[in-house]
């Protein structure tokens, strides 16, 4: 692959470039021994200009906008640091303090939770639905936009709206309670179900994701499997259980773990709806670190946590890969 | 269509309504008047329907403003990736370079690093740069992803090596190769990166929100959080931007639906 057709194509070319060159100077005897080294280092050369030329502009730019910023923000992690003022080297302290913070526990907590309920749940729910909208049935264009449409919604579009839909008072969900003679909620204003309210929303924007991925992966089951399962008499339940969910496996082990990363990642939404309150019962990683940074520039601290998260994110992955793989499930 | 009534109607014309339900009442209230909205006992239905809440908005905030910023980000951040993604993708599929494999996987790992990560230093390398309060803090993010040249790589090593032999045998060079005959095969996967690009940058908050403070830069995004800050009591208002905010991306995902699921399925679109 690493000599493909390109190269030798350079090859030859050279190769002319030498002949006609050749004709001009010696023309009756061979090239010497010497030439032929020079012009494949000048091929080399040119093949290397051209191999960057295309890959230089988007490499470089990622490279600046990921790993230069990656580096930097560990320096800051060791720093007490507010943006004004010089910056004071602590060492480890940054994160020595976020063992000790309560804050950032229960912002871990809220976190860690929500990731544990809510991706379990999105990937049982995606499945079953991608199994219901795998089907030619009527309406069933319908029903495929209308649970995908959310997906192209903004976070912030989906939070605004999300507070008027539950608002106290005048919001849908309230409204549908009173109706149904069901005691009203305080949903986002309530430190005990605003996590609820928020997974709710989550999933709303977020479970096309797996549906669509799972629907992929069904259509691509031959059919003949299930065919051949149906003649020797497997039953519907038997079908899904030995035909279906081990071909779904290595989609689940991927949206498992795309979904576990995003979830633990879960902000915009909680700017736009909460802010992390009422009394920081929704607070979640990234806000805190968003608020420590942003709000009280703290950026040191603040670089501290996301390095903290980064890890803890790297680990999480890590793991599901490793039991994925002693599972045998190929995913990648 | 089928011969009997499929059970499945009964679980997904429910749940269709539900996950419908919320984007029926946004648009449904941005035409209700206030005084509709915040009677009590709520209604289900207004008494009479009004675009004065568009008219309030528009007199009230900057909207095209911020819609036209948006669109610049989006058609810049879309351009730049069909250009850098697609070069670098075919660096990484077909050319033999120097340095190649190291620089592939070195970016291939840094999809591994989150973007909240990055804003603190981010944040600093833009006010170093003068981007800060420029719509540059809200492009130059989306300017190429490594997800973007893993996407364009992957398609052209799908594509058979003939056609490219053919070409060099034509004596094009390697640069006539790819513009002339490869570009015009990858449409279906720049289809798909375009999609990717235009949700990300278009529905992206977090970059404008550190970087810009400026209301006459803000992207429409960022014009949504903050006008729902000052206008929090307005719903009819309130809601009529989130209709103005989403509406371009909805009518794109119904004509274009195929394009857009097909994009997703490729991707991790939110987060």
């Amino acid at each position: 692959m690493k000599h493909g057709i390109l190269i030798s194509d350079h090859e030859k070319s050279g190769a002319n470039v030498v002949r006609r060159r050749d004709r001009r100077t010696t023309p009756d005897e061979p090239a010497p021994a010497a030439k032929p080294k020079w012009t494949a280092r000048r091929r080399r050369v040119v093949a290397n200009l051209t191999g960057w030329s295309f890959a230089a502009p988007a490499t470089l730019i990622i490279l600046a906008l990921t790993l230069f910023p990656a580096a930097w923000a560990f320096l800051i992690s060791r720093e007490h640091w507010n943006g004004l003022t010089p910056a004071r080297q602590i060492g480890w302290d940054n994160y020595r303090l976020l063992l000790k913070d309560a804050d950032f526990k229960s912002a871990v907590n809220h976190t860690v939770l929500f990731t544990v309920l809510y991706v379990p749940v999105v990937l049982c729910l995606g499945m079953f639905l991608a199994i219901a909208l795998n089907r030619k049935i009527r309406f069933i264009s319908f029903y495929r936009t209308a649970l995908f449409v959310p997906l192209v919604v903004s976070a912030a579009a989906t939070g605004i709206l999300a507070n008027f839909v539950f608002d106290q008072q005048f919001g849908l969900a309230n409204n549908l309670l009173r109706v149904l003679h069901l005691p009203r909620q305080g949903f986002l204003a309530d430190r005990h179900e605003v996590m609820w309210v928020i997974a709710l929303i989550y999933l709303w924007t977020d479970l096309a994701f797996s549906v669509i991925v799972y629907l992929a992966a069904l259509q691509d089951i031959p059919t003949d499997c299930l065919e051949a399962a149906r003649i020797d008499g497997a039953n519907r339940w038997q079908q899904f259980r030995h035909v279906i969910l081990p071909s779904l496996a290595p989609v689940t082990v991927f949206v498992g773990v795309w979904e576990t990363i995003s979830v633990l990642q879960i902000f915009e939404l909680v700017l736009t709806t909460t802010h992390g309150g009422p009394l920081g019962a929704s607070q979640t990683i990234v806000y805190f670190i968003y608020n420590q940074a942003f709000n009280l520039s703290r950026y040191g601290y603040g670089s501290a946590v996301a390095y903290t998260l980064f890890g803890g994110t790297l680990i999480i992955t890590l793991g599901l890969f490793a039991y994925a793989r002693r599972s045998k499930i190929e995913a990648f | 269509m089928s011969r009997k009534f499929s059970r499945w109607h009964l679980l997904l014309m429910p749940l269709s309504l539900v996950f419908l339900l919320p984007l029926a009442q946004m648009l449904l209230a941005s035409f209700t008047s206030n005084a509709d909205i915040n009677r009590f006992p709520p209604r289900f239905i207004p008494s009479a329907l009004h675009i004065s809440g568009y008219v309030r908005l528009f007199r009230d905030a900057p909207v095209g403003r911020w819609m036209l910023n948006s669109a610049i980000v989006s058609g810049i951040a879309i351009v730049s990736h069909l250009v850098l993604c697609s070069l670098g993708g075919y660096a990484y599929a077909r050319l033999s370079f120097r340095g190649r494999t190291v620089a592939f996987v070195t970016l291939v790992a840094t999809i591994m690093i989150p973007t909240q990560m990055l804003m603190i230093p981010t944040y600093f390398m833009f006010s170093h740069l003068g981007l800060i309060d420029t719509l540059g803090a809200a492009f130059v993010p989306f300017l190429t992803s490594a997800f973007g040249v893993f996407l364009m790589r992957q398609f052209f090593l799908s594509l058979p090596k003939d056609l490219e032999e053919a070409g060099r045998i034509d004596g094009l060079t390697t640069f006539g190769v790819f513009f002339r005959i490869v570009l015009p095969l990858a449409r279906p996967a720049l289809a798909t990166l375009a999609v990717f690009t235009l949700l990300n940058s278009w529905n992206d908050l977090l970059w404008p929100l550190i970087a810009i403070n400026d209301p006459s830069k803000f992207t429409i995004q960022l014009g949504l959080v903050n006008f729902q800050g000052a206008h929090h009591i307005d719903w009819q208002e309130l809601m009529a931007c989130n209709v103005v905010a989403t509406a371009p991306l909805i009518i794109g995902f119904l004509i274009a639906q195929r394009q857009f699921v097909q994009t997703m399925s490729m991707s991790g679109l939110k987060g």
